[in-house]
């Protein structure tokens, strides 16, 4: 599936390059042509998108509760940053330290379950999160942390200068973005993969896979944490939406349209479903309309995503390794059935 | 000194009407979890679209009334039916060609499905909610010595118990549940055994589907018929399924009416958590015994 990975056995074709460099100067160049706070959002969204697909396409781990690590992020940066008047560096790490713990918590409790039992286990956390926020004091309930200072990164770097920020926003995504590429593609990488494919078989092996499965999961919380701080300083506002359970169900569209399981997919699709938004936003309830439609046919009749469709043709050369998606999950399936016959629990 | 005592002990009024709504509250979470329970009994898919079928229900019984001038009780069933085959409609020409891949995606489809019946609802309707009367029979309360009792409540305790127990009947001990639950089990044997399992499948998600509607007609009088009355209501569905496990009818049931019991107890007590109340049981069941209360391992 990860036809964009860059496999270490062998050096990363040159397609792989010159698309990585055409995509950052298209990043560079963005904000003179489109409206920057929009591209900002969009990366946000992206970088929250990536780290949900860490979970989704390479353990296999459909969290529906992402919102909470992505909201509860931005909240604890835009207090930080603005009752305790930190730098916005460190309001952004408290927001990541906070979103990190909290996926340590779920986290330990949810991969007790798998399929959709995990599903609904976040879910059900994630409301929980979302109670929270709405009750506490610090989060303003309805009205939401407003006018939260950007600051000076580092003391010197003025964040209020628009070009600034973008850059910095950036820059935030790369650095989130780069994490998870390095990830997928280490051996502890390899491992999340091979537990996505077959766990048994993986605990045969020798890996504690629930200790991977762990990592994996406060991994990828973190970084999207790290999206939700970035969003709280862009927008200087945290709110009940980033954590409410329809942007956990964003989220996960984003991924689903640009790719399960690809690196760039759910980047695709955040750009796709963030500019769509930004086109109907005036229409009231139609957005959700419309993303319940994508849903549908994704799922009927386009499970690859853009990505997983394109990126073949964009690299040259037509995938053939892999074997379809559709065998994968026949054969996970026998596996299911070969685990119950077996009494195993899950 | 003992000024704590006060807050310990509200006044027996409070306390029973706070009884009385979680029961009430408990009653719906047994019915939608019930149906959740029949349906990924069969078809191995959680029905994220259940709350949306529930909202469906509600609105069912609101236009009977108000454009057709159909009362409660004729709604009772007539919007089940219809919600009901709105389902069958779904299965078939959805639910069916994902049935081999991988449960996820039935997930996913479903969740797509709940936001373009609740997004269209809203669309329509906004986000507030429109009164439903209850019926004249039903209408008045009694006194009860310790509380007043609204005979409305009174109804809808006793006829989801006997809903579910109805169900709980149909499934373990007739025939028709017989083969039910051997389809859950093996459905390629059942199958062999020259018993039609594609279309109980389809009338199984019609008919947990129906028992969602049910659930919302019954709610229409009680809470307003609103758009997101379903969305409010399903992910606390989700983790009361997680804390009874799957594995069980009764279980579905029981844990319904329990789970609605503790959080109007903690409505009494310690108001401030009722609204997280089941989803802190729910982190201690996945530590104590993760495949839930009267779960089997699976």
């Amino acid at each position: 599936m990860t036809v964009l990975s860059l496999d270490r056995a062998k050096p990363a074709p040159i397609a792989v390059w010159l698309w990585a460099a055409g995509l950052i100067a298209l990043a560079l160049a963005a904000p003179h042509f489109l409206y920057p706070v929009f591209v900002m959002k969009a990366l946000c969204m992206a970088l929250f998108a990536c780290a949900f697909n860490l979970l989704l396409g390479y353990v296999g781990l459909l969290s529906f509760g992402h919102a909470a690590f992505f909201g509860g992020a931005s909240y604890i940066t835009a207090h930080a940053a603005k009752v305790w008047g930190l730098p916005p560096e460190l309001a952004i790490i408290a927001g990541v330290a906070a979103a990190a713990a909290l996926g340590l918590v779920f986290g330990y409790l949810a991969i007790r379950r798998q399929g959709i039992y995990f599903a609904m286990i976040t879910l059900a956390f994630a409301q929980m999160v979302f109670f929270f926020c709405l009750q506490a004091k610090f989060t303003g309930g309805e009205d939401g942390i407003q006018a939260v200072p950007r600051g000076h990164l580092f003391g010197f770097i003025d964040l209020n200068q628009p070009l600034v920020m973008y850059y910095f926003v950036l820059v935030v995504f790369l650095f989130g973005f780069g994490v998870i590429v390095r990830a997928i593609n280490s051996p502890f990488g390899q491992v999340l993969k091979a537990i996505r494919e077959n766990e048994p078989r993986a605990i045969s092996l020798g890996y504690r896979t629930e200790q991977y499965k762990l990592l994996a999961f406060i991994l990828s919380a973190a970084l999207a944490g790290l999206a939700g701080s970035t969003k709280a300083l862009v927008f200087q506002f945290a709110s009940l939406t980033d954590v409410n359970w329809t942007m956990s169900g964003e989220v996960v569209l984003m991924t689903l349209i640009g790719g399960i399981g690809t690196i760039l997919g759910p980047v695709v699709g955040a750009f796709l479903l963030t500019t769509m938004e930004n086109y109907l936003a005036q229409t009231g309830s139609w957005v959700t309309i419309i993303e319940g439609i994508i849903f549908v046919i994704c799922v009927l009749t386009f499970r690859e995503g853009i990505v997983g469709v394109v990126a073949p043709y964009a690299m040259g050369r037509r995938a053939h390794a892999e074997p379809p998606p559709e065998a994968v999950e026949v054969e996970e399936a026998e596996v299911d059935k070969l685990r119950d016959v077996a009494g195993e629990s899950d | 000194m003992f000024d704590w005592l006060h807050i310990a002990v509200p006044p027996a009024p409070l306390f029973f009407a706070q009884l009385l709504v979680g029961l009430i509250n408990g009653a719906f979470y047994a019915m939608l979890s019930l149906g959740l329970a029949v349906i990924f009994g069969l078809l191995n898919i959680i029905n994220f679209t259940h709350g949306a079928q529930y909202m469906l229900g509600a609105f069912c019984a609101w236009f009977l009334l108000n454009w057709l001038g159909i009362g409660y009780w004729p709604a009772l069933i007539i919007a089940p039916l219809i919600v009901g085959v709105l389902g069958i409609v779904i299965e078939r020409l959805l639910l069916r060609r994902i049935a081999r891949l991988d449960h996820l995606y039935g997930l996913l489809l479903t969740f797509g499905l709940a936001l373009i019946i609740e997004g269209i609802f809203r669309q329509q309707y906004g986000s507030s909610g429109q009164p439903y009367t209850i019926p004249s029979e039903l209408t008045g309360a009694r006194n009860l010595g310790f509380m007043f009792l609204p005979n409305y409540r009174a109804w809808v305790i006793v006829a989801s118990l006997a809903i579910c127990l109805a169900t709980w009947f149909v499934i373990e001990r007739t025939r028709l549940g017989a083969y039910l639950r051997a389809a859950t089990e093996n459905p390629v044997l059942v199958r062999a055994f020259g018993i039609d399992v594609p279309r109980m499948v389809t009338l199984t998600y019609g008919g947990g589907v129906a028992l969602a509607a049910l659930a919302g007609v019954m709610a229409a009088p009680i809470y307003q018929v609103s758009p997101l009355m379903g969305s409010n209501i399903i992910i606390v569905v989700f983790a009361v399924v997680v804390i009874g496990g799957m594995g069980s009818i009764l279980g579905a049931i029981v844990s319904g009416f329990a789970l609605g019991l503790v959080e109007g107890l903690t409505k009494v007590f310690y108001p401030e958590a009722s609204s997280t109340v089941i989803f802190v049981i729910m982190a201690l069941v996945l530590l104590v015994k993760p495949a839930g209360l009267f779960g089997r391992a699976a």
